[in-house]
């Protein structure tokens, strides 16, 4: 690599308060926080002692190559990695100050206040309407008119509602990529959760879609505390607050968004970010 | 022309010899029988029962019989062998365990149909004594269907992504909802699957009905489950091998081939309809 | 890893490169010409600035080509904003040259006013703080940038002691004097903004290095 700016000593990148101050204009306590976690799949250890918080009604990014155990990291937080055979955590995960991996802790009642998007549209092989329904009666909903009322408001927040509100009853398998994520997203919002945790959400769609995906995400951080995992360094500066960068299962920098694309204080984090990596 | 492209000339070819050696066995079958059985079948044929050292009169109770037979065996085997399946793919830590039943399971298929007439006699007509019956009948031909079944529906449900259920489990459904709900009606089309080759082979099996369920001959229709029956592959049996006017009761016996052959067909071919439409609601 | 995109950097180092010498170049021309009053050497620093003008267009489309095409990122994004600002501070240098040229041609008529002695001195003072301010662009040296950034008043003192003289020794003694004494004052004021925006450069310099804002903010650079 030539050396075409000379870094400086890793101490001496240091960010000012003034103007670019770094403390976040977090209000309070934060949604979630890992503390000390460390994951592992058989006797392969994951994830490195992480420790993270995530600021409720903000967005934020994980980045980092592929394999750097952002995606297994997101699926701790609604504890989807308990599907996976062999696997083994430890540390907390607290969600207002509560932990989720406490035995009187029930993961169904957890998935619903910490919802998930996946990285393809997994939309179910039934009808738009009974997709999003779905969630609201598994959930013990059985008022018809009120599950009426939330699929329709929930298609409206996921930005679906005027492309579809004439194909309730076909199946969702027949709508475009975009309009299945944005299906999943309703289906997601249905059940009211508090957090929503994206997993690569725009991986397999075209930039149009990506894009409005990403513009619903950016509306929906009003209500909702958003954490999206990405491979997009791009979208990660359009759509987060804080950015969260990952490498070989460790965090090696976190911090607002701006910061970490200006100015990254870790010399890992500028390498990647550049695409000096590797 | 190039080599290679005469090559793959040839070996497209040679591929369609051999279907087309396929459909002509087929049609063969299908038009042998049809040709030596189609004089046989008038609507007597359908409605009555035989007559006459069973030189005349129909197959009626040997038709109802083995309706009676399958749809006891598809009644018993269809949910033994899904909540199997589910129990399998779903539930049970995967790991050599579950590799030697599933090795079981398709080794069960392969065995010999009169070992589990043989199973059936000891077990069903003398042990639990419920004698030959159509019950017992019904009982050892659904235990035949069943390895059928099972596997059917485990790829069925294999072929469920698993991002379906992590969509249905993220929604804060429990695993058992997420089966109900989610997996099962998108496997629905695949285990159909199963269930139409198994009804074809169960309708269409002689040998474990032979100790288990069948009569050579009666005079009227069952009556309870407890009742022998009579069976049209069994029938078929008997006509060929047994009786007084062979060359009468040959022409019945292909007369009941054709109708065996067509209720087996019509049977799949329902089925097939069925699976059709679900596949259309499912997969858009 | 290697990347084709540190070539075009490195290519657009070299313009900014070429742009410092130019306007370093013009600075000692247009003094040196009021230094001698040679009418044809001032001519020749206001000529020499179409080719910076021209250079600086350059240089601001490569800027926004690299921007576009390769959404640069923390140190690249830093160093392409910091290029175009250095990029605009040049080029002004260059019009000050220009200006400093023309108050040549002013009194390039009648007789000098005194032997210059300061004004050389400040414009060899803003001579080296563009070509330290350039080079410490070129080394990612914030140290040498800091220097620039605190000889500025080295500048200001000595532009203030050839106002003191020009204005209390002469005009004030002799207000015949004004038409040569203003050009020079002139003069000292355009070399002592030359040094305002080499400060301006060594600034953008050090945020672009280690990411400290050092703009309006001096107990920064500690």
């Amino acid at each position: 690599m030539h050396n075409l700016h000379p870094s400086p000593a890793q101490g001496q990148i240091g960010l000012n308060i003034n103007p670019m101050g770094e403390a976040d204009s977090s209000d309070g306590k934060p949604k979630i926080s890992a503390r000390g976690v460390n994951f592992y799949y058989g006797s392969k250890r994951a994830l490195n002692n992480i420790n993270i918080d995530f600021t409720p009604r903000r967005v934020t990014a994980i980045i980092g190559p592929s394999g750097c155990g952002k995606s297994t990291f997101i699926r701790l937080l609604n504890r989807m990695h308990e599907l996976v055979p062999g696997s083994r955590l430890e540390g907390e995960i607290l969600l207002d100050g509560l932990d989720i991996l406490a035995q009187a802790c029930d993961a169904a009642e957890l998935r619903k206040r910490v919802g998930m998007v996946f990285q393809k549209p997994n939309p179910f092989p039934k009808s738009v309407f009974e997709n999003v329904a779905y969630g609201l009666e598994v959930n013990g909903v059985t008022d018809r008119n009120l599950i009426e009322e939330k699929v329709v408001d929930s298609l409206k927040k996921a930005a679906l509602w005027e492309e579809i509100k004439d194909r309730l009853k076909d199946s969702a398998l027949g709508l475009s990529g975009g309009q299945q994520q944005r299906l999943c997203i309703a289906r997601c919002l249905a059940v009211s959760p508090e957090v929503i945790l994206f997993d690569e959400p725009c991986a397999s769609l075209d930039p149009i879609s990506t894009a409005k995906i990403e513009e619903l995400i950016l509306a929906l951080k009003k209500e909702y505390t958003i954490v999206i995992v990405t491979h997009n360094m791009q979208q990660a500066a359009r759509v987060s607050d804080q950015t969260a960068f990952f490498l070989m299962g460790d965090l090696i920098e976190t911090g607002r968004t701006d910061r970490i694309f200006k100015a990254p204080r870790d010399k890992r984090t500028e390498d990647y970010i550049t695409g000096r990596f590797g | 022309m190039k080599k290679r492209n005469i090559i793959q000339k040839l070996g497209f070819s040679a591929l369609f010899a051999c279907m087309a050696a396929n459909i002509l066995f087929l049609g063969t079958i299908i038009f042998f029988i049809a040709a030596r059985g189609l004089g046989a079948i008038n609507w007597e044929f359908l409605t009555q029962a035989p007559r006459d050292s069973m030189t005349a009169g129909g197959v009626a109770p040997a038709i109802v019989g083995t309706f009676y037979l399958t749809s006891g065996a598809v009644l018993f085997a269809l949910p033994l062998g899904v909540a199997c399946a589910v129990y399998l793919t779903e539930y049970s830590p995967k790991g050599w365990i579950v590799n030697l039943l599933r090795i079981s399971i398709n080794n069960l298929a392969g065995v010999p149909s009169v070992v589990f007439g043989l199973f059936g006699l000891t077990v069903f007509v003398k042990y639990a004594g419920f004698g030959v019956s159509i019950l017992s009948g019904s009982l050892t031909l659904g235990i035949l269907a069943l390895p059928v079944i099972i596997s059917a529906s485990q790829e069925a449900l294999t072929a469920v992504p698993q991002s379906t259920r992590e969509a249905s489990l993220a929604l804060g459904a429990t695993q058992w909802e997420t089966i109900r709900r989610v997996v099962l009606p998108a496997a629905l089309p695949g285990i159909l699957t199963g269930v139409i080759l198994s009804v074809g082979r169960v309708a269409g099996e002689t040998a474990p009905i032979l100790f288990t369920a069948a009569a050579f001959y009666l005079k009227g229709y069952p009556h309870s489950v407890f009742s022998e029956v009579m069976a049209l592959p069994y029938h078929i049996y008997a006509l060929m091998t047994e009786g007084t006017h062979p060359e009468i009761q040959t022409r019945i016996a292909y007369g009941s081939s054709l109708l065996l052959l067509a209720l087996v067909l019509s049977v799949s071919m329902l089925a097939i309809f069925i699976r059709a439409r679900q596949r259309k609601t499912y997969h858009a | 890893m290697q990347r084709h995109f540190d070539e075009e950097l490195r290519q657009l180092k070299d313009d900014i490169l070429r742009m410092g010498a130019l306007a370093q170049e013009s600075i000692v021309n247009s003094v040196d010409a009021l230094k001698n009053r040679d009418k044809a050497a001032a001519r020749k620093v206001i000529d020499s600035d179409v080719e910076m003008d021209r250079l600086e267009l350059v240089i601001d489309d490569k800027c926004l080509e690299l921007i576009a095409l390769h959404q640069p990122m923390a140190r690249d994004l830093r160093f392409i904003t910091t290029a175009i600002k250095l990029n605009a501070e040049l080029e002004r240098i260059g019009d000050l040259a220009v200006d400093v040229a023309q108050r040549a041609l002013d009194i390039s008529d009648k007789p000098l006013l005194k032997p210059l002695v300061d004004i050389p001195r400040l414009a060899e003072i803003a001579k080296r703080m563009t070509a330290d301010a350039i080079e410490s662009f070129i080394k990612s040296d914030t140290e040498l940038a800091k220097k620039v950034v605190l000889s500025d008043s080295e500048a200001d003192t000595l532009k203030r002691g050839v106002e003191k003289e020009l204005i209390h020794d002469y005009m004030m003694k002799d207000g015949s004097t004004s038409d040569r004494a203003v050009p020079l004052l002139l003069a000292a004021r355009h070399l002592e903004r030359v040094c305002d925006h080499a400060v301006s450069m060594a600034e953008d310099i050090i945020y672009m290095v280690s990411a400290v804002v050092v703009r309006h903010h001096p107990e920064e650079l500690k």
